[in-house]
């Protein structure tokens, strides 16, 4: 059973206004559970607004979404983000990480408002940062970081909360083809660990990677017919 | 005007408190009215943004009614000495006509304060907010009596004269005058009592009947409902006079002070807190049928019946310590 | 989720939070903390003295009775005393002496009173610490007072009143019956007022009622309803003073409605990271009533620290001539420290209600932000 089921979403923004935007429209499409799914298109396709609809992070103008069974359209913010917390873990483009803090307490950050003891919080972070080897940056502030222990780190805060689900949002588009080619392994060992993997991406070493179960492409908001795989 | 700072703190604080529930009156106004959850329109995200801007501001609104109730009470007593005849709180509210009054709606809104945010609570709990237009409804509704507490303090305190002679508690809670202080102070003082334990059995019965089958909630509202005033004769008719040892001292105020061990608080906490929650099962119980509430409506009723149920054996527990231990004894007509 | 668990992850959240941005908070903070102290300066300095006054005044009689000629107070005939102590309740009555002297080398009023025991004899006085302090120049031990008929009398000064009782007798000026009457031409059989003393307090009100049936060209004064005045004074006074510092007050909420409302890009940044990362609007907007408490408890705590350290070790140097009134003579005593949960309370309604409401709309606001404002960015 498909984990994300989209159908004839839309997105706008600034409704009424003279700026009205149109992001998103007549979307339609699933993402499969356990496997890996590239939204491809150039910047301006929409690709980062349909990564947030699907991350629960957004909702859509209209059109239904649904989760599993559930359809999570009109959901309120407050359940959505129940939802979130323990289904998505995300990686943004420009990682934002918070300065001034240390990799470990930025990696702890998604798991405070679920009032779990902060012990078990630093022990599950260590353990992350560990697995993927930047344990020894733990109590670094993250301003000291290079790029690709930034990724990692990134990476950790986004599994603090065991997700069913990774979003990465342009995840290569800061790095250069070494550290890429890393991030496309990281991403192949959790789909290997029962993960979902979702990537928005216009960098070819991703959507040809070809352990990738499909791709999307989009373009001006929509999805352009024939979905390649 | 007498320019008391404890007078100015209460002015300034309830102003202040009323802007606040003006202002979540008004979105609840454009909530009640536009509220569509189905939608995904920005207007509609904006809407359910708005239900945080009013259920932190009813909350805080909440809050320092709970505070200014009492910080009202300590400033009547501590203005004692400017007025012949008073002694303490009891004599300075009655120097004009706004005193009981004052008291009686701090009272009353925030129980409906808290009631409302029973509401809200269970509103939030439901995945497709339910019971929203009701809600906010219900608190525009409220509004004129926020209003209304706002000015009945002013005017008290604007027209307090420190040349009207007043009486101490003594005389207004006794059995010469007449209205409803006096009324339920003048009860004899054993059927009282037999009334106040009764009652409280009754509700404790009732309770844990609720809580363990789910069955009977609106019984456990009416039997709350019954505690709360018996718990009210009681302190007026004869828990002051066991407390204070003093046939004729009946005040309800004077219990707050420190050469009683503050018994007034865990008194007035028992009390106040137990009505609402009590209040609060009544309140939820036409809701119980509501899909989304399906679980959420139990589940809070439950938590709130085992409050007042705490609570009010609290009230009763002090209440029975104190008269056990009092040098008083009463001789029983 | 355990709802403890939250709040406690929450708080030290934004204690480490406020702890990064020391600088931008430590301003709130300090002007905070001053209103608090301006306000709490003023408030404990009221309830001060009103203390001071109410224990000085105990040992007050319960009624003067005065004599009044067409409104005006006039020296009453000893004769009175005989009525008045036939009064039930009335447990002693004597008349009473005294009245002012003005010095026009120093411009300040003494309280001159005739002690019926004086213990140095005629042609001496003893002085008030406030009189001792503030004699005309080139005063030895005699003290030179003009009487009625513009002669002077010298009189030598034996001894001057210690600073101990000062709120009562800082301008006195202490002598014997004879000297007085003859400073000031009273003659015998006539005193200034009457003083009694009841013994029943239920009582006093209706003693003053009687004396005033049967001596109708007297005026009896309480105990009570002086005490009332003082406490009326000092309440209005300070209450003037509190909202003279309304404006002060106004300044602050001001400041602190665009301090929440002006969140730096930074801090806009980091609460859209948090909304992006799983933090919930009411996350976000717990944080921010955590961060409300934390300032206003350090600033409250701060400000009415200082303030106690200014009225009762600094005498209230800021505040001292509003509160206490325009005089030459003034007591220099120590006030003692009265510091009631009571007043702590109002003081919290004054200052930390009042922030916390307009923050209140700042912080909802920056609580809402959408969460996909960090994918967008």
């Amino acid at each position: 059973m498909a984990m994300i089921e989209l159908n004839g979403v839309r997105k706008v923004f600034n409704a009424g206004k003279p700026n009205e935007f149109c992001a998103l429209e007549g979307i339609t499409a699933t993402i499969e559970r356990n496997r890996t799914t590239v939204l491809k298109g150039p910047s301006g396709s929409g690709k980062t607004t349909l990564l947030s609809i699907l991350g629960c992070m957004a909702r859509p103008t209209s059109g239904r979404i649904f989760l599993g069974e559930r359809e999570i359209t009109s959901l309120p913010e407050r359940f959505l983000t129940e939802i979130r917390r323990k289904t998505f873990g995300f990686i943004f483009q420009q990682f934002h990480l918070i300065p001034r803090l240390s990799a470990l307490e930025n990696v702890m950050i998604p798991a405070y408002p679920l009032g779990t003891r902060k012990e078990n919080i630093r022990e599950r972070a260590m353990e992350l940062l560990s697995l993927f080897g930047v344990g020894r940056k733990a109590s670094s502030k993250v301003e000291w970081l290079s790029g690709g222990e930034a990724q990692r780190i990134a990476i950790a805060r986004a599994l603090i909360n065991d997700p069913a689900a990774l979003i990465a949002d342009e995840p290569t588009a800061h790095l250069d083809s070494g550290l890429s080619r890393e991030f496309l392994e990281i991403a192949r060992h959790l789909e290997d660990r029962g993960k979902t993997v979702i990537i928005a991406s216009h960098d070819p070493l991703v959507f040809e990677a070809d352990w990738v179960a499909k791709v999307i492409p989009m373009r001006d908001g929509r999805i352009v017919s024939g979905e390649a795989s | 005007m007498i320019f008391h700072p404890g007078i100015l703190a209460l002015l300034l604080g309830s102003a202040l408190s009323c802007l606040m529930l003006l202002y979540s009156g008004y979105h609840g106004a454009a909530i009640a009215r536009g509220f569509d959850v189905r939608s995904g329109s920005e207007r509609q995200l904006g809407l359910e943004r708005r239900t945080y801007l009013v259920s932190t501001l009813v909350s805080y609104a909440m809050g320092f009614q709970v505070l200014s109730l009492f910080l009202f009470v300590f400033t009547a007593d501590r203005l004692h000495p400017l007025f012949s005849g008073a002694m303490c709180a009891a004599g300075v509210l009655n120097v004009n006509r706004f005193g009981y009054p004052a008291l009686l709606l701090k009272v009353a809104c925030f129980l409906f304060a808290g009631l409302w945010l029973v509401l809200n609570a269970a509103d939030n709990r439901g995945y497709d907010y339910p019971i929203v237009r009701k809600k906010y409804l219900f608190l525009l509704v409220l509004m004129p009596l926020f209003l209304a507490e706002a000015a009945v303090q002013a005017l008290f305190f604007l027209r307090l004269d420190p040349n009207v002679i007043t009486s101490c508690c003594g005389a207004l809670f006794g059995e010469e005058r007449s209205g409803v202080p006096s009324w339920l102070g003048g009860f004899p003082v054993l059927p009282s009592m037999a009334g106040f334990y009764l009652s409280t059995l009754v509700f404790l019965a009732s309770g844990a009947r609720f809580c363990r089958k789910g069955k009977g909630g609106y019984l456990f509202a009416a039997a709350a409902s019954a505690v709360f005033l018996f718990s009210a004769a009681a302190l007026l008719s004869f828990l002051g006079v066991y407390i204070y040892e003093l046939p004729s001292h009946r005040c309800p105020f004077c219990v707050l002070h420190g050469e009683y061990g503050y018994v007034g608080y865990l008194l007035y906490a028992g009390f106040l807190g137990g009505g609402v929650s009590g209040a609060g099962v009544g309140l939820l119980m036409p809701f119980r049928k509501v899909e989304s509430l399906k679980e959420a409506v139990p589940f809070l009723q439950g938590r709130l019946a085992r409050a007042a149920m705490i609570l009010y054996v609290l009230f009763a527990a002090v209440s029975t310590l104190e008269i056990l231990f009092s040098d008083l004894r009463l001789v029983l007509q | 989720m355990s709802r403890a668990g939250r709040q406690r992850n929450v708080l030290d959240f934004t204690l480490s939070s406020l702890m990064r941005r020391k600088g931008r908070n430590a301003a709130l903070v300090f002007v905070y903390a001053f209103v608090v102290f301006l306000l709490s300066s003023v408030v404990f300095l009221g309830l001060s003295l009103k203390e001071e006054a109410q224990s000085v005044l105990a040992d007050a009689p319960e009624i003067v009775v005065q004599r009044l000629a067409a409104g005006r107070h006039d020296m009453i005939p000893e004769s009175y005393l005989a009525k008045v102590r036939e009064i039930p309740g009335v447990r002693s009555a004597k008349a009473r002496l005294w009245g002012y002297y003005y010095e026009p080398l120093t411009g300040a009023n003494y309280t001159v009173m005739a002690d019926e025991n004086f213990p140095y004899g005629r042609k001496s006085v003893v002085l008030g610490n406030g009189v001792a302090r503030h004699l005309p120049p080139m005063v030895g031990k005699t003290l030179p007072m003009r009487a009625y008929d513009g002669s002077y009398r010298f009189l030598q000064i034996r001894e001057t009143l210690s600073s101990d009782s000062e709120l009562v007798s800082s301008d006195l000026v202490l002598m014997t019956v004879e000297d007085f009457r003859d400073l000031f031409r009273i003659p015998e059989g006539v005193g200034t007022d009457l003083i009694l003393s009841v013994a029943n307090p239920r009582e006093v009100s209706t003693v003053a009622r009687k004396i005033a049936e049967i001596l109708p060209d007297t005026r009896p004064i309480t105990r009570a309803e002086i005490l009332r005045t003082y406490d009326a004074v000092f309440d209005w006074r300070g209450g003037m003073i509190v909202v003279g510092l309304s404006g002060a007050l106004m300044a602050f909420l001001i400041l602190a409605w665009d301090k929440a409302t002006g969140l730096s890009a930074e801090e806009r940044k980091e609460i859209g990271i948090l909304k992006g990362l799983g933090w919930e609007t009411s996350d976000v907007i717990l944080m921010k009533f955590w961060e409300g408490i934390v300032v206003s408890l350090s600033s409250f705590l701060l400000g009415i620290l200082l303030a106690y350290v200014h009225v009762y070790f600094g005498s209230a140097v800021l505040f001292e001539p509003a509160l206490k009134g325009w005089s030459v003579l003034y007591p220099d005593f120590r006030l003692k420290p009265v510091i009631t949960p009571y007043m702590v309370s109002v003081l919290f309604f004054l200052t930390v209600v009042p922030y916390t409401i307009a923050t209140v709309v700042p912080s909802w606001r920056a609580a809402t932000t959408d969460p996909d404002t960090v994918m967008r960015a």
